[in-house]
């Protein structure tokens, strides 16, 4: 079998169905009107399985199939959009028929041309679900199972959970310019409820990205999940009462750039900037974060959870600066706002399926190193909240108020790692939090691949990374307010 | 013109998707299974945007599905797909088959209870298609956003209203002869505005949903009710951190009760994963509160009857004088537990509690001085502790009147002390979700703001 991913596509997505490309395009050629700009055909196969482990058992499994087109025209701002589920011609030529019904509404289009371009391999076309025998899924499991109870008595309840997609897709827009992507995502979450003198407290760990199984494998990767779910667990049977107010906040590298994601990230899709509904809107080329501060958002890390070889609707991915040296440098596009626009795409083109139409979306959105040790940064505080691990977050891009939850956190007093305190939501605004960015370490990490978006009811996988940072005055909700 | 294919046979179509689950049925059993579920479901349906006054999106939305969980004795495997072609559906079951015949024994495993599946079916009035044309339907939506932009000088821009109907068909069934489906219908408006004065920009919106049409807020109510909560949020200042009582809006307040439902529901009792466990029979809440569920209200949107496993669903009480009465369990949870289904498989069915005498304005009263919360954002929810910290934005309130709305501030506090010491619920009841209830007054939070 060719491991072209475009020949894998045709292969899975065409054949079983009795079509060829020509058939694709005789449903385009419905949608060339000269009101339409443009107009894509989106076929996507998915397969996924999930394992679960509780009781010291592997109790549940469950396995989908999806398969499906999505076809969309594009007139001017307007958009009209088809689905189905049956990939034979005739369903696809009504799915056509109904998404061309916009253009009647339409203004004058433009005849687009597809550059053609090769994108580079960001991950091997591989099969995860295929890639273990069923027998190695349980067993690496119940090793977590048997390694989490192993750590430490007061460990009372173990669930973990593994998880893999196999998904095929193939988009083929009105000029005829066809691409095709072969997208793996694995995951493995280790989850631990301990209990010690009637108090019970959760932990949890895990994480994952665009490969097969055998990453788990790889050295002690599985294990260490197990571990640091444990250690979070007994972290937080300790934790007293998170203070409450305004404060400077040393936030750890990794996971905790879901301040990235938050705070600046959607507010710079270019959709909301199009319309001006962002606190971000009109702002390129203004000062919105310290000059330590330089930001991306990188669709082209092999193998992360975040990235792709092409977007959703051909796109090759990019490493797109939004904000270098504190300034505002520019939005993530998808094909119909960076036309509106007048820029060039991103390829930040995403849909969750070919049900949903895509739209700007983040892929791995992370800020460069910056210059100090991250212990330095710690004894700079003479007293605040070191923050370590993080649960989800939420933006009002329009207010720019931002939210993300700490599950692990801990005092900081006159420079030093003190008691651990319990979760609590920090809240803050998106257009000058970075502004109080006050040391970046030099210790960039990328999260270990659990991040999921979403956005109008759309779920995507995302990644997010930060090196340690130190924002002079966030607010954090805890219960205790200081005297 | 296209050129369309023809359809097969006339057959009712609920008939038809009876017919695919029986087969789904027989085919399990035929690949071995010892007991199997089934469930299938096929919905059509449209949704436009309009934005600015004109259209932006037409979707046609058509959509299948096919779920099953078989049992070999007393090991499990599921498996779906979105075709629902006679081969896939083998295919389909071949796979779930496969799942069971590596998950472990396990000693809960199974069907429900037989004499626990529904046996009465009472119609419950919530099929009302709406055959309404992409045009008419641009045209409500637009009417919508015209009304809220026209509203208020304020008003500058929008996120558009979107209108959205939906209708199918749903068939459970299960290999001890339980077989039954049927059809239903929901359709909803809603819309988003900004408006923007002295530099400042806030949205906020409102939507109307319902099994049947007419029964859907008129579109300039709509588009009025998101323009006037957007108005109101401008000029919004931040708070200086502090406690003080908290009155959560009718809107928001379902929250509150959900978080309620996720301690009290099976899967988390049985693992230790939640702060009342070992609650039945104790107050949770003052004892004034009554909540129940009515799975049985006819056009309600969480009506049904039965559950996500055919376990018929009864209209009971969760909580009676602040007392917990029932946990939330399915089979496997109830199991565990050593009890009975509750019918809870898949969720509850019309969570109602019971309202107070006060209307808001008589909540906002009674508190003096306080904070009216409309806005909560983030999770920010530790179900095995109970401790709640979450994002908010709402009003400040003194002698009992809003003074200015205020933004970027947290409550925090502990469910269990939430429940224990809530002060009252309001009469001003949000009926539009599956959580009916009113504003909720509670004693005293942690604001944390600048």
């Amino acid at each position: 079998m060719d491991s072209e991913p475009l020949v894998i596509a045709q292969q899975t997505l065409l054949e079983p169905a009795g079509l060829v490309t020509r058939d694709l395009e005789r449903v385009m050629e419905r949608l060339s009107g000269a009101d339409i700009d443009h107009a894509d055909l989106y076929l996507q196969a998915t397969r996924y399985e999930s394992w679960g482990l509780e009781d010291g058992i592997v109790k549940e499994g469950t396995h989908s199939i999806d398969l499906g087109a999505g076809i969309r025209a594009v007139s001017g701002e307007k958009t009209g959009f088809a689905y189905s589920d049956d990939v034979a011609l005739p369903a696809l030529q009504e799915a056509a028929w109904s998404a061309r019904s916009i253009a009647r509404q339409g203004d004058e289009g433009k005849q687009e041309v597809s550059p053609s371009h090769r994108p580079v391999t960001l991950y091997l076309p591989v099969d995860p679900l295929r890639s273990l025998p069923e027998e190695d899924k349980i067993a690496l499991l119940k090793r977590l199972d048997r390694e989490c109870r192993a750590i430490d008595p007061r460990v009372e309840q173990v669930f973990v959970n593994l998880s893999g997609s196999h998904e095929i897709v193939m988009v083929m827009d009105r000029a005829g310019a066809i691409h095709g992507d072969v997208r793996p995502l694995v995951r493995l979450n280790v989850s631990v409820i301990v209990e010690a003198k009637g108090r019970r407290e959760q932990g949890s760990y895990g994480g994952g990205g665009r490969t097969d199984y055998h990453y788990f494998l790889e050295g002690d990767r599985a294990s260490d999940y197990a571990r640091e779910a444990v250690r979070q667990a007994l972290v937080n049977l300790e934790a007293v009462e998170a203070p409450a107010g305004a404060m400077t906040v040393v936030l750890g590298s990794g996971w905790p750039g879901i301040l990235l994601h938050e705070a600046i990230g959607h507010g710079l899709e270019g959709d909301f900037n199009r319309k001006g509904t962002s606190a971000f809107s009109g702002r390129v080329g203004e000062k919105v974060a310290s000059p330590l501060c330089t930001v991306v958002d990188d669709g082209t890390l092999p193998g992360r959870r975040g990235s792709l070889s092409i977007d959703d609707e051909g796109t090759p991915t990019a490493c797109t600066t939004l904000i270098e040296n504190g300034f505002l440098k520019g939005y993530m596009q998808d094909k119909l706002n960076a036309r509106l626009m007048g820029v060039a795409p991103t390829g930040n083109g995403r849909r969750e399926s070919y049900q949903h139409l895509p739209m700007p979306r983040m892929t791995n959105t992370y800020m460069l190193p910056g210059p100090h040790d991250p212990e330095e940064i710690i004894r700079s505080v003479k007293k605040g909240l070191y923050a370590k691990n993080f649960g989800g977050g939420q933006v009002d891009i329009t207010s720019g108020k931002f939210v993300f939850s700490a599950s692990e956190a801990y005092l900081i007093e006159n420079g030093k790692i003190t008691s651990p305190v319990k979760g609590a939501t920090l809240i803050g605004n998106g257009p000058d939090v970075l502004t109080r960015v006050s040391m970046v370490g030099n210790d960039l990490q990328l999260d270990t691949g659990v991040g999921t978006c979403g956005k109008d009811g759309q779920s995507v996988p995302v990644g997010v990374g930060q090196p340690t940072l130190k924002v002079d005055g966030l607010t954090v909700g805890g219960t205790r307010v200081q005297g | 013109m296209s050129t369309m294919p023809p359809r097969p046979s006339e057959q009712d179509p609920l008939d038809r998707l009876k017919t695919l689950v029986a087969d789904c049925l027989a085919e399990a059993r035929e690949q071995g299974a010892t007991g199997a579920e089934v469930g299938a479901s096929i919905e059509t349906g449209l949704s436009v945007t309009a934005r600015l006054g004109d259209v932006e999106t037409i979707e046609h939305h058509r959509s299948r599905g096919l779920g099953l969980t078989v049992y070999f004795g007393q090991r499990k495997g599921s498996a779906s797909t979105s075709d629902l072609s006679p081969s896939a559906m083998r295919e389909t079951v071949t796979a779930a088959c496969r799942i069971a015949r590596h998950t472990a024994e396990d000693p809960c495993a199974g069907l429900p209870d037989p004499e626990l599946l529904a046996t009465e079916f009472p119609e419950l009035d919530l099929y009302h298609p709406w055959a309404i044309e992409p045009d008419a339907a641009i045209d409500l939506a637009v009417a919508c956003e015209n009304a809220a932009r026209r509203h208020h000088e304020d008003i500058s821009n929008s996120e558009g209203a979107s209108l959205n109907t939906f209708q199918g068909l749903r068939v459970m069934g299960n290999s001890l002869g339980f077989l039954h489906g049927y059809a239903s219908s929901r359709h909803s408006l809603s819309v988003a505005v900004i408006g923007e004065r002295d530099g400042q920009m806030q949205r906020d919106d409102w939507w109307t949903v319902a099994r049947a049409p007419d029964d859907l807020q008129n579109p300039e109510e709509v588009g009025r009710m998101a323009a006037e909560r957007t108005i109101r949020r401008l000029g919004a200042r931040s708070l200086s951190t502090r406690q003080c009582p908290v009155i959560l809006a009718a809107e928001i307040a379902s929250s509150l009760l959900g978080h309620f439902i996720g301690a009290i529901r099976g899967g988390n009792l049985y693992r230790k994963s939640s702060f009342l466990l070992d609650h039945l029979g104790k107050p949770v809440f003052p004892e004034f509160v009554q909540i129940h569920e009515q799975p049985h209200l006819r056009k309600a949107l969480g009506s049904s009857p039965y559950d996500a496993e055919g376990v018929r669903t009864t209209p009971h009480a969760l909580v009676r004088d602040g007392v917990l009465e029932s946990y939330v369990l399915s089979t496997y949870s109830a199991r565990k537990l050593g009890m009975k289904s509750t019918g809870n498989a898949g969720g509850v069915h019309n969570l109602i509690i019971d309202s107070g005498p006060l209307d808001l304005a008589g909540l906002m009263q009674r508190m003096g001085t306080g904070l009216l919360v409309t806005e909560l954002m983030g999770q920010g929810v530790n179900l095995v502790t109970g401790d709640y910290s979450r994002g908010a934005a709402g009003f400040w309130v003194e002698g009992g009147v809003i003074q200015y709305p205020v933004e970027e501030f947290t409550i925090a506090g502990n469910l269990r002390d939430m429940f224990l010491n809530l002060v009252a619920v309001g009469n001003d009841v949000d009926l539009r979700g599956n959580t009916r209830t009113g504003s909720i007054l509670l004693e005293s939070l942690t604001i944390a703001g600048n």
